[in-house]
């Protein structure tokens, strides 16, 4: 039996061809196997479809399941930290699941597709895990990433597009919530959530529509200003709305090698999607042992004074360095629209509470040479960016 | 009048652990000798021109255990020795199909995809796992394993010092720990995989060079000790050196030469010479007889004691526990000179698989049958092979678009039920190895220039090596750290005093790691008071 | 209306009713409930033929712990104590051993044999500090735990530093290694090999199989007793015992769930439809069955019901019971010797041999084997003049290959009568009834998973800090109020009673000296 050799190299999404198109700076990078762009023509007039008009980005690499069968509702709730019961058909939940030590394997956001139905979308793969919370269990995970093609519509004008498109109930759709349409004699399922802060929608369905989708998309938004972006757009607006990244503010609990290098929900700041009045999920046990004893780590976002980002710079708590760090930057930039010097961090507990001051050290070139300046940054509490048109339903035509 | 020189050091046995003692003590000023029985150097790593133009690489073949400290203190790159990382494995199976791992993570999960989702996805927390095993234990190679019982500050500063390693851990890892050291490799391979090929790739690495089976309690820790290597900080993968395993020895020699030590080959000790309790010097096969303050052996314990001492020279309860060391027998090797390249059809055309390790078995179940076989006296009728192609890497080791092929085979007992092998039966040893390539390469066998068959006898009666096992003794948990060789002798110090041991039998154990050596030899400069040249371990956080 | 108890313990083994009696003797309202007719759990005394009587699982009595005997006050009538253990040989050369003599041997073997039998007694007296205690946790800033942790450092290192050396290194020795090392009578390497691996799944080549020949010994030295009315009777009289300190036992009440309600246990809920109240809830069922069956791994966490799914626990040995008109001749046997423990091994590798099927799913064609004819000292258990035989054969996989069909059963028994044929020519002809219980029919009828009689392999990664499994070794489980006391947990298996003392111990120390 002389089996097909494995792919080397890398996949190519559906939407890969469109994108290729209207590529101009040929800038990819591999995401899960997939051939991802970092920009199209230029991150900063991408970044600004997100904010201004309507950005279109492939979310098709994102890592999804299927979890099926009578259990399915119980299954989910014992493996994630927040109540699930609450979710209801039709609606999307953003949660955090742990090991048995209260430790963040990953974020993601689950979509309750119908009754007893489900998808998890993440951005780690986490199958084998998966796989052993169902024992107990009469539930099915399966792995559907190549299965559903995906793209994210975000934006002020993304509203305006999509109406184009004719999807009926898109007024009435509040954020966290999905509905199901046929377009174009397929299935198409429509989200409202998105990794920007913004007003926007996700779009989920069959790969071999794909490339319809795109060119119905696309010739919906000529007028609202629409336009494909890559990651590092993307990245920049997810900095503005406080939203943590996986290899950036955590890591998979399951993948450190080193002690304390793993984080639990209440040092991302997602103590809000921990519910104690479950009786049982993974990690419950030793995130109560936590919630009396105190956490280490704490997620402070940074309001940083002067302009330069503090790329991988240390925390002080105060600005002459007599005493060690309390933490270091996890993600930095300048950020357009706030016109702010902004940073996630993660500090050491007591130290990071809003309103506090802190102090970071930030290394800046200019031709060639290094500079060090310490610059005084406030804890703030709310997303930099966080625009009404983001809740507001029905979302007003721009 | 050479017969008469007295030496600082006599270090006996010029494999690359003797060598990097040697080395270590030269370079802190003293005046050091190395002898060899053979009229080559470097043991069993070495690289031999047995047939016309090629170089056989005939005991060790790959090069990755090789401390990077001690490289660099040694300066082995000034002696000529290059070492060029090479990647991936191949387990061809039964019914076909093969299995195999590549450089790309994307490509590796993709291709463990193709057998199970669920082991593709377990692998990163597998490699966590392992890899958090392999820090631990790395920070024990370049140190003196302490003595449990002992009071000394010292001993007790390095008991605190492991104490806190596994402390910092956290109670879940601990218990991990503690599991880790116990199991068999199949138990802690069945906590990850479900897929029996991928779970028989991944075991070899638990039994290669013991006498124990992938069920056996202990193997999972053997795993880790060739796992542990690295190549520019690249854990767990695997190098060549360019040359062939010889330029390591060659590289070391030239290190020891260079700082001022005597090499002298064809100078097979004897004898060590003992009076009073405390070591005068060595007496040759030719009669020749060399005094020193010092004399480190980097033969294995058993041969260090029970054929080059009287029985009389150390207390009674000491022998016996020299006699009860187990060193066995287990591997077997094949060098081959090839006329050119053998196909293996299971593979797409141009498959970076071709430069890597291949394995022709593809079950847990058949591995450990193997291991059946050599317990009933006899080598593996289905043997694991771990075969590669070192010129695909490295063209100096044979004429352009010629091959050598490096096999290395488990298990193959040192002695057939009980006796010394026949010829009869070292060919037909052979032969079941040829069969088995054969099997999976057709043309593999019309391609035979040259074979040469090692078996555990021959490794033993050529390098010297007890039963010719590549660690100098098992690594089981009785055999390691503090255990090792002999509970309360296991500082390199035995009860002669200035006689020290250096060879692969001390902690923390065999591969070409020249861990042993080093270790070695900053005991020995601290009991002469001389300033350390031996390096720290690179620190990891 | 529901009745509510201090403690509701859940199977009436012996583990079960040790810690029954103890919390009733501190003055707790227990109840215990037991699925079969009588308690005992896998130590029972049932007829497996007309008028034949047989201790249906464990046969012998080599641990029951002083301590226990103490506690409870009783004092088990012992038909035999310190029966001697005979390796037999086809030729009549039988080699005897009792307490630290050898007969049989060479004079060397003996002497060597004296010292081995000091030696080993010595380290099983440090084991036996170990399991009589729950084991430490690690880890954590508990001061008991960190003294305890001290305490077991103090320990070994009050053995001597020689002793110390000596221990830490056979800890991790196989067993092969260590007879080959000392005796020169295949016999006598094959008797101590096979006590070595008796009831796991390791052959003497497995490293730590000294480790598993210690914790044989530690009980009680090693020395061997046959209870009076069979295995039977010491469940008999710890549930008197229990039952004196005002514990509530019946039998008969199999349960069909652990009640968990809003992340705690609440009681149990019996096959009746009966439901039990109490906020301590003690399983006597091995880790598997209580976690995956009576309570359900959805109230546990994911990590630790997948170390509980990885829990080794299958059974390797199976148990023959043969009802026999008369003693079969055995050549060179007196009268006295049939009252032995019986070895048939031949040597090291016989047993290593017999191991190899078993880790492929098939069974011995050469089994070891380990029997006795208790009726020779307790003649309640056959009819007059008539006897049994209760064997244990080594190795008979659980997971058999192809399963344990009527063929597959037949075929074991076949060699078993074979294999015993060649020291007892007479055999089949006084063999009047017979029954075989494979692990499968053990975990039947004893409702132990995997028929494993330890509950959980008895191997190194499976002991101490981490038996069943880490997060658990404690007794307590990781759902308030669920607590295990059975053979799964520290120290394992044997009738020793030290897992049901420990437990006990655990509930009553809660919440003291943090």
């Amino acid at each position: 039996m002389k089996s097909e050799p494995v792919h080397q190299g890398r996949i190519e999404s559906p939407f890969y061809a469109r994108q290729k198109a209207l590529d101009t700076v040929n800038e990819w990078h591999q995401w899960k196997g997939y051939t991802a762009a970092n920009e199209l023509y230029c991150a900063d007039t991408e970044y600004f479809a997100i904010r201004n008009s309507t950005a279109v980005f492939d979310l098709t690499p994102m890592t999804k399941y299927r979890i099926t069968g009578p259990d399915a509702l119980a299954y989910l709730d014992r493996l994630v930290t927040r109540d699930m019961t609450r979710i209801a058909p039709g609606r999307v939940a953003y949660a955090v699941w742990c090991d048995d030590a209260g430790q963040v394997v990953d974020d993601g956001t689950i979509f309750h597709l119908r009754e007893g139905e489900y998808r998890l979308c993440s951005q780690e793969r986490h199958f084998g895990w998966l796989q052993a919370a169902t024992i107990g269990f009469d539930v099915t995970v399966t792995h559907e990433t190549d299965e559903v093609a995906a793209l994210a519509v975000q934006g002020p004008t993304s509203y305006s597009v999509l109406s184009n498109l004719g999807l009926a109930g898109l007024a009435e759709l509040k954020p966290f919530s999905l509905m199901q349409v046929r377009f174009k004699g397929t299935d198409l399922m429509v989200s409202r959530t998105g990794f920007t802060g913004d007003l926007g929608y996700e779009l989920w369905l069959d790969p071999a529509r794909a490339e319809a989708l795109w060119d119905a998309l696309f010739d919906a938004g000529k007028l609202h200003g629409i336009r494909a972006i890559g990651t590092n757009a993307l990245e920049m607006a997810r900095i503005e709305a406080g939203f943590i990244a996986v290899y950036h503010e955590f890591l998979p609990a399951d993948e450190t090698v080193r002690s304390g290098r793993s984080r639990s929900p209440f040092e991302l700041g997602l103590g809000w999607l921990v519910d104690f009045t479950k009786p049982v999920f993974n990690g419950r046990r030793a995130l109560a042992e936590e919630w009396r004893s105190g956490y280490t780590w704490r997620l402070a976002k940074l309001d940083i004074e002067g302009n330069k980002p503090a790329h991988h710079s240390y925390v002080f708590a105060k600005e002459a360095r007599n005493r060690g760090n309390i933490g270091f930057v996890t993600s930095a930039m300048w950020s357009p629209v706030c016109k702010k010097n902004i940073a996630l961090a993660t500090v050491r507990t007591p130290y990071g509470k809003p309103g506090e001051t802190v102090w970071v050290e930030i290394f800046y070139q200019r031709e060639m040479h290094w500079n060090r300046e310490m610059a005084r940054a406030t804890v703030v509490d709310k997303p930099f960016w966080f625009p009404a048109r983001r809740s507001a339903t029905p979302p007003g035509r721009n | 009048m050479t017969g008469m020189r007295t030496y600082d050091v006599i270090v006996v046995g010029a494999g690359h652990n003797g060598l990097t003692t040697a080395a270590f003590l030269a370079q802190a000023g003293l005046d050091v000798v190395c002898v060899e029985k053979n009229d080559y150097i470097g043991g069993a790593a070495v690289s031999r021109n047995l047939y016309k133009d090629w170089m056989y690489s005939n005991c060790s073949y790959v090069c990755s255990l090789l401390r990077p400290e001690i490289f660099r203190a040694l300066e082995l790159h000034k002696h000529g020795l290059q070492i060029t990382p090479f990647g991936g494995s191949v387990q061809f199976m039964e019914n076909g199909d093969y299995f195999g791992t590549y450089h790309d993570p994307e490509v590796a999960y993709r291709e463990m995809a193709r057998f199970s989702r669920h082991d593709a996805d377990m692998y990163k927390s597998y490699r966590a796992d392992t890899m958090r095993q392999c820090r631990f234990i790395r920070d024990f190679l370049l140190r003196t394993a302490p003595d449990p019982t002992s009071f000394r500050p010292r001993d007790i500063r390095e008991l605190l010092h492991i104490g806190s390693k596994f402390w910092e851990m956290g109670e879940d890892r601990m218990y991990e720990t503690i599991r880790f050291w116990t199991m068999s490799v199949a138990d802690y391979l069945d906590g990850y995989f479900e897929t029996d090929v991928i779970k028989a790739a991944k075991s070899g690495s638990g039994i290669i060079g013991t006498a124990l089976g992938v069920h056996s309690p202990g193997t999972a820790y053997v795993l880790l000790h060739h796992y542990m290597g690295e190549v520019d900080g690249n854990v767990g993968s695997w190098g060549f050196a360019r040359g062939g395993m010889g330029a390591v020895s060659q590289a070391i020699a030239g290190a020891f030469e260079a700082a001022g030590g005597e090499l002298r080959t064809e100078a097979g000790v004897e004898k060590i010479l003992v009076r009073n309790g405390k070591v005068q010097g060595v007496a040759l096969e030719n009669g020749e007889e060399l005094k020193a303050r010092v004399v480190a052996s980097a033969m294995d314990v058993k041969r260090t004691f029970l054929d080059c001492m009287d029985s009389s020279d150390v207390p009674e309860r000491f022998h016996r526990r020299v006699e009860n060391f187990k060193i066995r027998g287990s591997s077997g090797k094949l060098n081959i000179a090839l006329d050119g390249l053998p196909t293996f059809p299971a593979l797409p055309e141009g498959s970076t698989l071709m430069h890597s390790d291949m394995h022709f078995i593809d079950s847990m179940e058949r591995m450990e049958r193997a291991y059946d076989d050599w317990k009933a006296g006899t080598w593996s009728q289905d043997p694991y092979v771990d075969m590669v192609i070192p010129t695909l890497n490295d063209p100096t080791m044979a004429p352009p678009g010629k091959h050598f092929m490096s096999v290395f085979v488990q298990y193959c007992p040192h002695q057939i039920e009980g006796r010394r092998w026949t010829t009869a039966e070292k060919d037909a040893f052979g032969q079941t190895v040829l069969d088995q390539i054969g099997n999976y390469s057709p043309d593999f066998k019309d391609l035979i220039l040259h074979v040469e068959v090692r078996t555990p006898q021959d490794i033993e009666d050529e390098i010297g090596i007890t039963e010719g096992n590549i660690f100098h003794g098992e690594l089981t948990m009785d055999q390691l750290l503090f255990n090792r060789p002999i509970p309360g002798y296991a500082q390199y110090r035995t009860p002669v005093e200035s006689l020290y041991l250096c060879g692969s039998s001390t902690h923390p154990g065999g591969g070409v790691m020249a861990a042993p050596g080093a270790n070695a030899a900053r005991e020995i400069l601290a009991d002469l008071r001389r300033p350390n040249t031996v390096p720290e371990n690179f620190g990891d956080d | 209306m529901t009745e509510h108890y201090d403690a509701i313990l859940v199977g009436a083994g012996h583990n079960g009713l040790v810690c029954a009696a103890l919390l009733a003797q501190a003055g707790k309202r227990v109840l215990v409930l037991e699925a079969a007719s009588q308690v005992g759990g896998a130590a029972v005394t049932r007829e497996f033929a007309e008028e034949f009587s047989v201790s249906a699982c464990a046969h012998l009595l080599y641990q029951l712990q002083p301590e226990v005997c103490r506690d409870l006050k009783i004092s088990p009538p012992l038909a035999a104590e310190n029966i001697p253990t005979i390796a037999l040989a086809e030729d009549a050369g039988h080699v005897r051993i009792a307490g630290a003599a050898v007969e049989g041997v060479a004079a060397e073997d003996a002497r060597q044999y004296r010292r081995f039998h000091k030696r080993m007694t010595r380290f099983a007296r440090l084991l036996r500090k170990l399991l009589v205690k729950p084991p430490p946790r690690l880890g954590t800033r508990s001061r008991r735990d960190l003294y305890a942790l001290a305490r077991l450092g103090l320990s070994v290192r009050s053995l001597g530093r020689d002793d110390m050396r000596e221990f830490l290194r056979l800890i991790g020795m196989n067993i092969h290694d260590e007879v080959r090392e000392r005796f020169a009578s295949p016999l006598l390497r094959g008797a101590i090999s096979l006590d070595a691996v008796l009831g796991t799944h390791l052959g003497p080549r497995s490293p730590n199989t000294v480790l598993t020949y210690l914790h044989r010994l530690a009980g009680n030295s090693g020395r061997v007793a046959v209870p009076r009315g069979g295995m039977g009777m010491v469940p008999a009289m710890l549930a008197q015992s229990a039952r004196a300190a005002g514990a509530d036992i019946r039998t008969g009440t199999p349960v069909r769930r652990i009640v968990v309600d809003n992340g705690r246990v609440t009681g149990v809920e019996t096959e009746a439809g009966e439901v039990f109240h109490s906020y301590t809830v003690v399983s006597n069922a091995d880790p598997k069955r209580t976690v995956m069956r009576l309570v359900g791994a959805r109230h546990f966490e994911t990590r630790f019901v997948k170390r509980i799914h990885h829990l080794r626990a299958q059974g390797n040995a199976a148990k023959v019971h043969l009802a026999l008109d008369a003693l079969p001749s055995i050549d060179g046997f007196s009268d006295r010797d049939y009252g032995a423990r019986i070895l048939v091994a031949g040597d090291e590798d016989h047993v290593e041999r017999a191991f190899n099927p078993a880790k492929y799913g098939e069974y011995s064609s050469a089994p070891v084997i380990e029997l006795a004819f208790p009726s020779v000292h307790d003649e309640s258990l056959a009819p007059p003049g008539q006897h049994v035989m209760s064997a244990v054969v080594q190795y008979a996989p659980y997971a058999l290959r192809g399963g344990w069909t009527e063929a597959a059963r037949q075929g074991l028994f076949d060699v078993v009568i074979e294999t015993l044929a060649r020291y007892m020519p007479d055999l089949e002809q006084r063999v009047v009834a017979s029954e075989l219980l494979t692990p499968v029919d053990l975990e039947a009828e004893f409702h132990v998973t995997g028929g494993h009689w330890h509950h959980a392999e008895l191997a190194l990664d499976q002991f101490l800090f981490v038996r069943p499994v880490s997060g658990a070794a404690q007794y307590a489980m990781p759902l308030d109020g669920l607590f295990l006391c059975g053979a799964g947990t520290h120290p394992g298996g044997g009738v020793s009673g030290a897992a049901g003392r420990n437990a006990a111990h655990t509930i009553l120390n809660r919440g003291k000296g943090r």
